[in-house]
């Protein structure tokens, strides 16, 4: 059996399924001898997962099995525990493995820990009360013991900072005794004490976020290339990028690759360390490894600039046609990242090329570019820059060399490519007054005439064709186009091609739809679609059905059936006015009028490149901190391109002819980076200092007369409260609150208790309809130079409110303000009516977001982004994240004890579990059931004897119900709700309430 | 975390693979496959390290892998791993592997998966390190391995 049983694995293995013997495997087991056990336990582990329905026959013989004597059982129990159990079953074992943890044994203390690691990853909810016992293990006399737990907090903390500060001290003692050699001697790896142990405890302490990190750790924290937690201390950062540099220069490739990395992190932080090494990565560009290449790329993208951007995107084409297939994904990265540094316009050279460059990139990355790329590269020709004049160039560019890519070879185009020279021929090519609209026509039918040409670029020519289609010449063609076309099996292209056909004919038509020039004014689209309200009213009248939201449609399917899961009506009731029609939108209305400029969006790409270069540069103190520092290669070569013959002279050994070109590559790859007085080769950056300082100075000088204004005024003094009410959410204030705001303001206190009074403050904000109800503490989300956030959330009936509060400290307006929330756990929707904001001086902006649960967890968190712009110019974003219990979205339930009955048989997902008592009063069950209705807002149905009978629903409409029982002195409690996770998540709050009290 | 332990041998042919987290048979080999094209295409002098696979997770995920004779062992190891360490690790199951079988070869990996197995269960568990000394390691085998002896003596 054990022969066949190995066997089986091997079959497994190469690809053949070998599914009859998995019950044997699991029968093998149970009931073999030691050998055939663990055969069988391998078996198992290797053919079963974590879902497979089999493995619950497993559960009784990994039960026997932790309890028996002969340790090998155990530790092979253990180990199938670690690679697979069912979540509902781990409460099962979860006694005995706890037992284990004070095993004489340490191998089984260490197989222990990690099976309950493995517990917390699945289900972190029910290991929560064994946290004190992973404490024990950490300071176990074992240091293998320790080592595993070190894997559960280093995920623990990564969760929860705050929660274990206290133990930073314990990590930083074994971390130095570990350095300190303390550990057998079998754990050093050449002479190096425990390398990978000082790793990981460095990880968990950037993660603790406390600086007890000394010099020699340091230094061993390079060894060990964990350099990223160190890149917040600057000082240490400079001492270890020389270390650096000998990983860099390293013969052994593996080391070369660490110091690459260590590089790109240490050079996010300054830009200035890589001119040390500025020839060594040259020397790196160049190496045969793909992957030592890659990283080299990828840290020049760190130091692009707007002085060395042209070199570097050359170096980037160049690999980029070689290993395109390896890692497209990551040059298309690079290329957004040109594209953007373009549209700051002071970096790219020239509109040549930038034109050029995009057309190698189109055609070379072709179709496996991600969709965004075209999509900003058009939304940049068509926004276009500060001066008219440049914008015609640019286009006038773009549309020649199309046209001229367009009569050569176009069947070699990549598709992508095709549609972005579609649009802008479409788009543009009237710029170009001696090119004829008919022979663009020609060109563009040939197109569609391509048998490669996919039904998406020839929806893209067509729409061209329509932009295009004026008058006389193109006539002919455009008939033809239609007649092929207008009977076409694929529904868009027989629309556009209808399009082509009624816009060609009709000239007033097609003036009022597609005004030249005029893709940038915003469309207004009538997404409540009232204009058809009339039509909708008549149809109704004349008996037709109302319109159905496609889910509710489903829904009502569900209930028809026979066998429905749900059939109490807790279905929402969907008001048709509110969600029907305002989710539908007119197809053809979108796609004739607005083009193409409403798919291009932006969002969510930060912000690297300023005006002034990589924004980490901005500060002016640093620039000329760095001023005196030498670039030693820089110099020399610059130098020799000013007088190349001097140059010769003055170096004794003449440079090889090589290693010159190599050096001049250097200056032209880190010019930029080293001090801005340095001769420059584009001659920009004397232009770009001068135009920071005098930005500086204006700055300066209006804070002043801002100042000054302030200090004349009488409001002066509470300038911090005096706040405007702003927006339409604030109108609606009783001035009353206003009163009250000035006698706040006037009183003394600001100076000694800030904090409450920007409490009090912003508390006064709050919406007039929540003025009832009570809610949380507001707390403070992040704080900018300028911008202060801070949100609180109030429970309402039927819906759970966010409101977040901007608080703009600085003397200027900061105009919209694009507030993101989102979140995994959440569906949040703004309630105001726009995103953006406006944060007036020295006031409060008022968001307010409307919450529901989308998936039922623990903790829910809403993650936030603020991007918003200053009146100077330059942008910033602001990111913070709110938490907030799940008991925020608890509401009672009020139903029947027969309602209840009847719900309870219906509901699919239950969890059971024992709770305690609170045992002080007369009648425990009545008093711990009245804690649990105070504290989570649960609505106790009946109590009947000793049991009881509660109900409650998640917003909106996610019902849980819950029956108790006092047994032997405990409390079992079973939950059971139509959700998935939402039992173990109340269960865990109805602990946590508990314990409390 | 590991994700996966795969070792095959110089024409692709699989002689041990440990997957961590659950994938289709399927998707396993077209792991296995992918992760070989990687793999062989590259020279002896080169890094031992690789990105941009991406059938396991995407970016996050490296392969490292370390090429004895005709076997190439492979970890495929998510960011939270050391890449030096993992390669270290590698190095230890081979010493170890050459000390369990005296002069370890193919062929042990093919009429022995099951010892192979074992040992690799005392190295990592569950996709975490367990153990990176090798004497521990040996050890563990072995006093496993007598008392399956006696066992089948007794019995």
């Amino acid at each position: 059996m054990k022969e066949l049983m190995v066997r089986a694995i091997y079959c497994e293995m190469l690809g053949y399924e070998a599914s009859f013997s998995y019950i044997h495997a699991i029968k093998l087991a149970q009931q073999g001898t030691a050998l055939e056990k663990r055969v069988g336990y391998l078996a198992v582990s290797l053919f079963l997962n974590e879902s497979h329905e089999l493995l619950l026959l497993l559960v009784n013989t990994v039960l026997k099995d932790l309890q028996s004597t002969n340790l090998i059982e155990v530790c092979m129990a253990l180990t199938v525990v670690s690679q697979m159990f069912p979540k509902d079953m781990i409460p099962a074992i979860l006694p005995l493995v706890e037992e284990k943890l004070n095993h004489p044994k340490e191998i089984i203390r260490r197989k222990a820990v990690l099976a309950l690691y493995k517990f917390y990853l699945i289900a972190p909810n029910q290991v929560q009360h064994i946290h004190n016992k992973f404490r024990k293990a950490l300071c176990d006399k074992d240091p293998g013991v320790m080592t595993a737990s070190l894997h559960i907090y280093l995920q623990m903390i990564q969760e929860n900072p705050e929660g274990y500060k206290d133990l930073t001290t314990s990590f930083v003692t074994i971390l130095k005794q570990v350095v300190g050699g303390k550990l057998p001697m079998d754990f050093n790896y050449h002479s190096v004490p425990a390398p990978w142990l000082q790793i990981q405890l460095l990880r968990i302490l950037l993660f603790c976020s406390t600086i007890f990190l000394c010099r020699d750790v340091a230094a061993l924290c390079i060894h060990c290339y964990c350099i990223q937690p160190l890149s917040s201390f600057p000082a240490i950062l400079y001492e270890s990028a020389k270390c650096i540099g000998n990983f860099v220069l390293s013969l052994k490739i593996n080391l070369k690759y660490l110091g690459l990395k260590a590089l790109t992190y240490v050079v996010q932080q300054h830009p200035k360390l890589a001119l040390q090494h500025q020839m060594t990565i040259i020397e790196c560009l160049d190496h045969p490894d793909l992957i030592i290449k890659r990283e080299t790329l990828e840290l020049l993208f760190r130091i692009t600039n707007a002085q060395n951007v042209s070199v570097i995107v050359e170096k980037m084409l160049d690999p980029f046609l070689k290993i395109m297939l390896c890692c497209c994904i990551i040059y298309t990265l690079f290329i957004v990242l040109i594209l953007f540094s373009y549209e700051e316009y002071t970096y790219a050279p020239d509109n040549e090329w930038f034109i050029e460059t995009m057309s190698t990139v189109f055609s070379v990355g072709g179709d496996m570019m991600q969709p965004d790329i075209p999509n900003s590269f058009l939304k940049l020709l068509s926004e276009g820059f500060d001066s008219v004049e440049e914008d015609r160039k640019l286009r006038l560019f773009a549309v020649d060399s199309y046209v001229s890519l367009l009569q050569g070879e176009p069947g070699k185009l990549p598709q992508r490519f095709l549609q972005v020279i579609s649009w802008v021929l479409g788009e543009y090519s009237y710029l170009r007054e001696e090119l004829e609209a008919a022979t663009v026509l020609r060109l563009l039918a040939k197109l569609l005439d391509m048998k490669s040409t996919s039904s998406e670029t020839k929806s893209w020519v067509l729409m061209a064709m329509t932009k295009l289609c004026e008058g006389g010449a193109g006539v002919s063609v455009t008939q033809e186009v239609c007649e092929t076309y207008g009977s076409s099996l694929d529904t868009v292209l027989r629309q556009r091609a209808q399009e082509l056909q009624h816009l060609s004919q009709d000239c007033e038509l097609r003036a009022r739809v597609l005004p030249r020039g005029a893709g940038l004014e915003p469309l207004e689209v009538d997404s409540s679609l009232s204009f058809l309200d009339g039509f909708v009213s008549e149809a109704l009248a004349a008996g037709a059905a109302p319109y159905k939201a496609p889910h509710q449609r489903q829904e009502e399917l569900a209930q028809a059936k026979a066998l429905s899961l749900e059939p109490y009506g807790l279905s929402l009731p969907i008001s048709m006015s509110s969600c029907s029609i305002a989710d539908r939108q007119s197809p053809t209305l979108l796609s004739v009028s607005s083009g193409l400029s409403t798919t291009l969006k932006l969002d969510g790409v930060k912000r690297v490149w300023g005006r002034e270069g990589y924004l980490s540069e901005r500060e002016p103190v640093e620039e000329s901190a760095h001023v005196e520092v030498p670039s030693p290669l820089q110099s020399p070569s610059q130098q020799g391109e000013a007088d190349s013959s001097q140059s010769q002279t003055l170096t004794p050994i003449p440079t090889p002819q090589p290693e010159q070109e190599k050096q001049q590559l250097a200056s032209s790859l880190f010019v930029g980076l080293g001090s801005q007085s340095s001769v420059c080769l584009m001659g920009k950056s004397e232009s770009t200092t001068q135009r920071f300082r005098r930005k500086a100075k204006d700055l300066a000088v209006s804070s002043l007369e801002q100042t000054s204004q302030l200090s004349q005024g009488p409001a002066a003094a509470n300038g911090i409260c005096d706040v405007e009410l702003t927006g339409s959410d604030m109108s609606e204030t009783s001035p009353t609150l206003i009163r009250d705001n000035g006698v706040v303001a006037a009183d003394p206190a600001p100076h000694e208790d800030p904090d409450k009074l920007k409490d009090l403050c912003l508390r006064t904000h709050l919406p007039a309809e929540f003025s009832g109800l009570c809610h949380s503490e507001i707390t403070p989300l992040c704080t900018n130079q300028t911008l202060d956030f801070s949100a609180c959330h109030l429970q309402k009936e039927d819906s759970l409110a966010l409101v977040v509060f901007i608080y703009n400290s600085s003397d200027s307006d900061i105009q919209e303000i694009l507030l993101e929330l989102d979140s995994d756990e959440l569906e949040v929707s703004c309630v105001c009516d726009s995103p953006v904001q406006e944060a007036r001086s020295h006031s409060v902006a008022v968001c307010q977001y409307s919450l529901t649960v989308k998936r039922p967890s623990v903790h829910v968190e809403v993650v936030g982004t603020a991007s918003y712009q200053f009146p100077a110019g330059t942008p910033h974003s602001a990111q913070f994240s709110y938490k907030l219990p799940l008991t925020s979205f608890i509401r009672p339930l009020t139903v029947s004890t027969e309602e209840y009955g009847a719900m309870w048989l219906d509901f699919s997902h239950d969890t059971k579990q024992k709770l305690t008592l609170i045992s002080d009063g007369q009648e425990p069950l009545t008093d711990t059931l009245n804690v649990l209705k105070k504290k989570l807002q649960l609505h106790v149905v009946e109590i009947i004897g000793m049991e009881g009978i509660v109900a409650c629903r998640l917003l909106r409409d996610q019902p849980c119900l819950m029956h108790c029982r006092l047994h032997a002195g405990t409390l079992s409690v079973w939950l059971r709700s139509p959700v998935p996770d939402l039992p173990d998540c109340l269960m865990y709050h109805c602990q946590r309430a508990l314990q409390e009290h | 975390m590991i994700k996966a332990i795969l070792i095959f041998n110089n024409h692709g042919k699989p002689r041990l693979s440990k997957f961590y987290e659950h994938y289709s048979e399927d998707t396993e080999q077209q792991i296995i496959r992918e992760t070989f094209h990687l793999v062989s295409k590259r020279d002896e002098n080169v890094c031992n390290f690789l990105e941009g696979g991406m059938l396991i997770g995407g970016s996050d995920y490296r392969l490292i892998y370390r090429h004895y004779a005709t076997l190439y062992f492979v970890f495929c190891v998510d960011s939270s791993e050391s890449e030096l360490g993992i390669l270290d690790l590698i190095q230890v199951f081979v010493e170890t592997l050459d000390k369990c079988f005296e002069n370890v070869c193919e062929l042990d990996l093919i009429f022995h998966v099951d010892k192979v197995h074992n040992i690799l269960a005392e190295m990592v568990m569950g996709g975490m390190v367990l153990e990176t000394n090798m004497n521990e390691i040996i050890t563990q085998v072995d006093s496993q391995n007598k008392m399956e002896k006696s066992e089948v003596l007794t019995g």
